[in-house]
């Protein structure tokens, strides 16, 4: 059915308790930045950490304290492709299909994924834990075939790796990345985007300095064993 | 089994940014100071930044990002005593297809970045510099707030940095998923809040860039190599490389080799050379094609192991250096896919804003999706090179450029592939052969 009726109404603001906190972080965010429109991929993070998406209200908030329009803040918004524009799983996994990726096995992969979890492309599980997409090349190549959880890399992953991790994630278990932190969910990672470091102790020295890809050179030079364990250095 | 580290050629490697990279926590502060971190700050600020500018010219260092432009002539273009502020803006939103050394660089140390734009940000005279990561890496962006932090506790960062009176800001500015934000007009646009489309130019953004005032748009490997020259001098530098490719670089290596990753050597080393020690092609399989810098670099074949990586080498080869991508497939892979794949990526990252872009890439991934699936024509071929023609030079930015660049290499190189596509009406090669786990299969039964 076709609606023709009404135009759409004004989206609803935050309530009060929740517009106040927000305003206050989007005046730190703004006062980072000679001009205040600077601020707008950060405040889009931002609603983005508040709701799980960019809404309606999240973009009237960006549009109001940037002083735009609503239609300005909407443009920019669906040009980013890491901006939701409706609620999704509290676990983005991204499986990279770019042609090194998709070559070495993220086809296979992604396939894998869309019928384990019986979802698309852009896809959300019933549970609303788990949004599935292919992505586009992440720079991690020497570590292929790669799937970002949150924005975290999964390294050297294999259709066998890729299951056991969405059911890891599924089940509630605390999953930690080949490389950085140990995962937080999606909204946790839109603030830390807004540029609110990670309020959890020790979350940068997590991970380690890298895998064995980004030490074989070094190693090789020093006459090490390259393909020793990169993080204990054996 | 041979251990490379005993190999003669393990000698042509030299790491400077990666030689910190297996102490404990180089991320750190306190560990970046054990390996000269911000001795090259201090001898900058011991000069006059037109000094600066000159010892970074002098050192010959071109730009890492692709285009391999001379770092401190762009300083240079800088106008001074101009009244207007001037911004420094990294430009770390590597996402180039193939391209992975500046993520891997910044996650394990991302001091040498931060010392590299104080020195910038004091050259040009900037007092603001930001730092554009892309958004899609949380775990870098982690570690460059908590080190732009470090440094600021220090005093290398803030008011009057390190008594010099020189006051720097550095703002670390995550974008939101987008490949075109790399060119540096649309990076430019995008952190002033607006959808990344690139920009007219002239005027560059040497004179009216960031709130169209004078800025320095810098790729992160050519800012982080700065420090070093600075500490180390212009000598040391200019004794790797070549006349007219000075220095080391990190070349990074992936696809089907034994061992992928970062390899950082002078300028000038071959593919062979690096292969050598990467331990070749995945066993019992050889290279097919390559790219020397990344998906926008027109691919090369076996017959270019010998082509010096540098950027007139790669040059005269008819390619591109780019960002030292070396992208390594071998004989299981079909280029039709590789280039379809390719192709699909610039059509999604296509920007909309000019028609050749726009439109051209989505008609090539249509007559490559007929062609990959063995429902093309003879015709086909023609009308994919009049298109890519159509992009290639009449794009308002390189990036359609790039789109073209796969397509014209690979009809050059590899005609015979597309035409038997045609004659088996299907694709002649198997996807599981080429993946990671066919190789493993390979060398259990070997």
């Amino acid at each position: 059915m076709t609606d023709l009726g009404m135009p759409r109404l004004p989206a609803p603001g935050y309530p009060a308790d929740v517009r106040e906190r927000l305003e206050a972080d989007a005046r730190e965010i703004i006062g980072r930045y000679p001009q205040s429109r600077s601020a707008l991929l950060p405040l889009l993070h931002l609603v983005q950490a508040e709701e799980g998406f960019v809404s309606p209200s999240g973009i009237e908030f960006c549009a109001e304290m940037l002083d735009l329009t609503t239609a300005d803040v909407t443009g920019v918004a669906t040009f980013y492709t890491m901006y939701r524009r409706e609620n999704g799983g509290d676990f983005h996994v991204g499986v990279c299909t770019n042609t090194l990726c998709a070559v070495m096995g993220g086809d296979e992969i992604f396939a894998t994924l869309k019928d384990h979890l019986g979802v698309g492309n852009k896809g959300t599980t019933p549970d609303g834990t788990i949004t599935l997409e292919h992505i586009e090349c992440n720079a991690a190549c020497d570590y292929a075939p790669v799937v970002m959880v949150n924005w975290e890399f999964f390294d050297n992953v294999t259709p066998a790796s890729a299951k056991d991790l969405v059911d890891e994630i599924r089940a509630g278990t605390a999953v930690t990345p080949s490389r950085g932190a140990k995962l937080c969910g999606f909204r946790e990672t839109a603030r830390i985007l807004a540029g609110f470091p990670d309020p959890r102790p020790g979350a940068v020295d997590e991970g380690g300095a890298g895998g064995v890809p980004s030490l074989v050179g070094l190693r090789i030079a020093k006459g090490h064993n390259p393909d020793g364990d990169a993080k204990t250095g054996a | 089994m041979t251990d490379a580290s005993n190999s003669p050629s393990s000698s042509i490697l030299t790491p400077v940014l990666s030689e910190p990279w297996d102490d404990d926590k180089p991320w750190r502060l306190d560990t970046y100071l054990k390996h000269d971190g911000y001795q090259g700050l201090k001898k900058a600020l011991a000069k006059h930044p037109d000094e600066v500018i000159q010892t970074v010219k002098d050192s010959g260092l071109r730009g890492r990002g692709g285009a391999g432009f001379p770092t401190g002539m762009k300083w240079g273009f800088i106008p001074q005593g101009d009244g207007n502020p001037h911004y420094l803006v990294v430009n770390a939103d590597e996402s180039e297809p193939g391209t992975c050394k500046d993520i891997p660089l910044m996650y394990a140390n991302p001091h040498v970045l931060i010392e590299g734009v104080i020195i910038a940000a004091y050259a040009i005279r900037s007092s603001h510099a930001f730092i554009y990561l892309r958004g899609e890496v949380v775990s870098v962006l982690r570690r460059l707030q908590a080190a732009v932090q470090e440094a600021k506790d220090a005093g290398y960062v803030g008011q009057d940095v390190l008594g010099s009176g020189f006051d720097l800001e550095i703002t670390v500015h995550a974008g939101a998923g987008a490949y075109i934000c790399g060119e540096e007009t649309a990076l430019l646009d995008s952190l002033e809040g607006r959808r990344g489309q690139p920009r007219l130019r002239p005027p560059f953004p040497a004179v009216a860039g960031l709130y169209a005032s004078p800025t320095c748009v810098n790729n992160v490997e050519s800012i982080a190599s700065v420090p070093s020259i600075l500490n180390r001098g212009v000598e040391w530098f200019r004794g790797m490389g070549s006349e007219k490719s000075p220095g080391f670089t990190l070349y990074s290596l992936s696809g089907h080799v034994k061992r992928p990753g970062q390899y950082e050597a002078p300028l000038g080393v071959t593919l062979r050379e690096l292969l050598d020690l990467a331990g070749g092609v995945r066993e019992g399989h050889r290279i097919k094609f390559w790219t020397p810098g990344g998906s926008s670099t027109p691919m090369f074949t076996d017959e270019h192991l010998d082509v010096p990586l540098d950027y007139e080498g790669v040059g005269a080869a008819g390619s591109m250096l780019g960002t030292k991508a070396l992208q390594i497939f071998d004989e299981t892979v079909c280029v039709v896919r590789a280039v379809l794949r390719w192709t699909e990526f610039y059509a999604h990252e296509s920007c909309g804003k000019c028609t050749p872009c726009r439109e051209g890439t989505y008609w090539l991934v249509q007559i490559l999706e007929r062609l990959e699936k063995g429902d093309g024509t003879e015709q086909d071929l023609e009308t994919l090179l009049d298109v890519a023609d159509n992009i290639n030079g009449k794009s308002f930015c390189a990036l359609g450029d790039g789109a073209a660049s796969p397509i014209f290499s690979s009809l050059k190189y590899f005609r015979d592939e597309y035409v038997a596509h045609l004659t088996h009406r299907s694709c002649p090669f198997d996807p599981a052969a080429s993946t990671v786990w066919a190789s493993n299969l390979t060398g259990a039964q070997a």
